[in-house]
């Protein structure tokens, strides 16, 4: 394996530490720092990639991706659970370990799922693309264990990260265009989320979304 | 008798352990000192608490069984065991072949029941409430401790201590991410199984967090000495099993008797540098409430199995 390699591998099994942490974590401002480091490991993986195998395009992503998703995005979550005044622990549906031995399942899964499929990829990064899966499965199962609305926003941005990662490993990357729809869309996603968010509290004085189950109409 | 180097190396070794070990404890104390503030102990205080503790008299429960009175020597038995199990100095150990890294658990789950038994039999209640507390932490810290074990085994195809180190020490460069999981995994399986501070506090006989100190409340004189030292010697072993695992450069090959001074000089070097960080690691951390503790231990066997997972993954 070639030092490059190694290094990509190393990011990646960052990235899903860092997944695993998120699942973990009781506060919400160390549920944004986490993202954004996950957002870090991202681009660094993206830098490699780009240099090892020349693909200009996923410079752009790279630099899209440390805008975005290390500075903007966290950013604005920041200014949001300042201005909504929420810093308090995140509840959880689960207990933490049993939240943990289930993303191990989750895990597990997925690197069995990706083994086959890697084999029949030639790229430099295939063996990461296990690991981008779990990633995705980790966040969708951070989404449902939380009650609140903030870290179940975390947990859809983080699993964009995982499906960003798997592009990169299995395909080098989605073409430019599809990147910078997808970025948008998870920008402007988050905006409206900020603005849901204020809704939310002022319908029901909370954040949890359980509450929402008494929009029904009977 | 083509052995005899070997053997008398073997038995060298573990008398260096036994004897070095308390000189380690000193270290981490008088760090400690440091950090906090405090003019520092001796380097050599272990040492004076043993010599006093074996001239004193024991005093021993009416109720005691004869299991009280032997446990202290099952458990200094047993460290002495992993002491000649681990390549702390050389690879050529004639015992070694006796014990892989599962019975090397192993080992050290016997003291840990025979302390736990030896605490509730005499009845008081802090003895149950330490060895109930000592089994739950025991339980939970040796799945983890067998994963990160197993991660090792993985990569060099062994799950003999010696083999390990050697294919790891002759290894090409290269990054391996399963072992640097595995060895945050590790890490947190000695804090844990060392009564160190996240989960225990060595130096606390505060009744509502202590762990081993409750255990060994009735024990005195040379029993005490001999269970204080055989902790050293716990502590001693399970920083030579990470070194072995993680950082084995500078250990002496078999038959190269000549690498020896090297072996020593990087031992201790490696030792100095992993006391005064568990020191400064003791100093940044608190102390966890009890039943934070299977979550710490939970989340150590997560990262080991990552690790191994990685490995697998990482391979295919």
């Amino acid at each position: 394996m070639s030092l490059a390699s190694q290094f990509v591998n190393l990011l990646a099994a960052l990235l899903l530490l860092i997944a695993f942490a998120m699942l973990s974590q009781r506060r919400i401002l160390t549920l944004i720092h986490l993202f954004a480091w996950q957002g870090v490991a991202l681009a660094a993986s993206t830098f490699v990639v780009a240099y090892t195998t020349g693909q200009s395009h996923l410079y752009f992503s790279g630099v899209l991706t440390v805008v975005l998703k290390v500075i903007l995005i966290p950013w604005v979550l920041h200014r949001l659970i300042d201005s909504l005044n929420i810093k308090w622990d995140v509840e959880t549906l689960l207990n933490i370990p049993t939240t943990m031995l289930a993303g191990i399942g989750l895990a597990i899964f997925a690197f069995a799922l990706a083994t086959p499929i890697s084999q029949m990829a030639n790229t430099l990064t295939r063996s990461t693309l296990g690991i981008a899966m779990a990633t995705v499965l980790l966040s969708f199962l951070m989404m449902i264990v939380r009650r609140k609305a903030v870290p179940q926003v975390i947990g859809f941005l983080a699993m964009e990260n995982g499906l960003f990662f798997a592009a990169t490993s299995a395909t080098y990357g989605m073409p430019l265009v599809v990147e910078l729809g997808v970025a948008l869309d998870v920008l402007v996603g988050t905006f409206i989320f900020g603005i849901f968010f204020f809704h939310i509290r002022e319908q029901f004085d909370s954040l949890e979304v359980r509450h929402m189950e008494r929009l029904k109409e009977d | 008798m083509e052995h005899a180097p070997g053997i008398a190396f073997q038995i060298l070794q573990s008398v260096f352990v036994v004897l070095a070990a308390p000189l380690l404890m000193g270290w981490v104390n008088q760090c400690r000192a440091w950090l906090q503030n405090r003019a520092a102990p001796s380097l050599l205080l272990p040492y004076y608490t043993l010599a006093k503790l074996l001239q004193k008299d024991a005093v021993i429960a009416r109720d005691a069984s004869p299991l009280f009175r032997v446990t202290p020597y099952v458990l200094f038995g047993c460290m002495w065991l992993a002491a000649g199990i681990v390549p702390v100095l050389a690879t050529d150990l004639p015992f070694a072949p006796a014990a892989d890294v599962i019975a090397l658990v192993g080992v050290f789950a016997l003291a840990r029941v025979f302390s736990a038994l030896a605490a509730m039999d005499i009845g008081t209640s802090f003895g149950g409430l330490g060895a109930r507390r000592e089994m739950l932490i025991g339980f939970l810290a040796e799945p983890a401790m067998l994963m990160t074990m197993f991660t090792a085994a993985f990569i060099s195809g062994s799950t003999q201590l010696t083999t390990i180190v050697e294919t790891l020490a002759h290894r090409e460069f290269a990054i391996y991410p399963s072992l640097a999981f595995a060895a945050v995994a590790f890490l947190m399986v000695l804090l844990a199984e060392n009564a160190r501070i996240p989960i225990d506090n060595p130096t606390t006989h505060l009744e509502l967090t202590m762990i081993h100190e409750a255990m060994i409340l009735e024990y005195s004189a040379r029993h005490l000495a001999l269970i204080e030292w055989a902790v050293s010697i716990k502590l001693f072993a399970y920083m030579t099993i990470g070194f072995a695992l993680f950082v084995p450069w500078g250990i002496a090959e078999a038959g190269h008797w000549g690498a020896l001074p090297l072996a020593f000089a990087s031992l201790a070097l490696k030792l100095a540098f992993a006391g005064a960080g568990l020191a400064v690691l003791e100093a940044m951390l608190a102390k966890v409430r009890l039943f934070l503790a299977p979550e710490f231990l939970s989340t150590a066997f997560l990262l080991a199995v990552l690790g191994m997972l990685i490995h697998f993954l990482m391979q295919s």
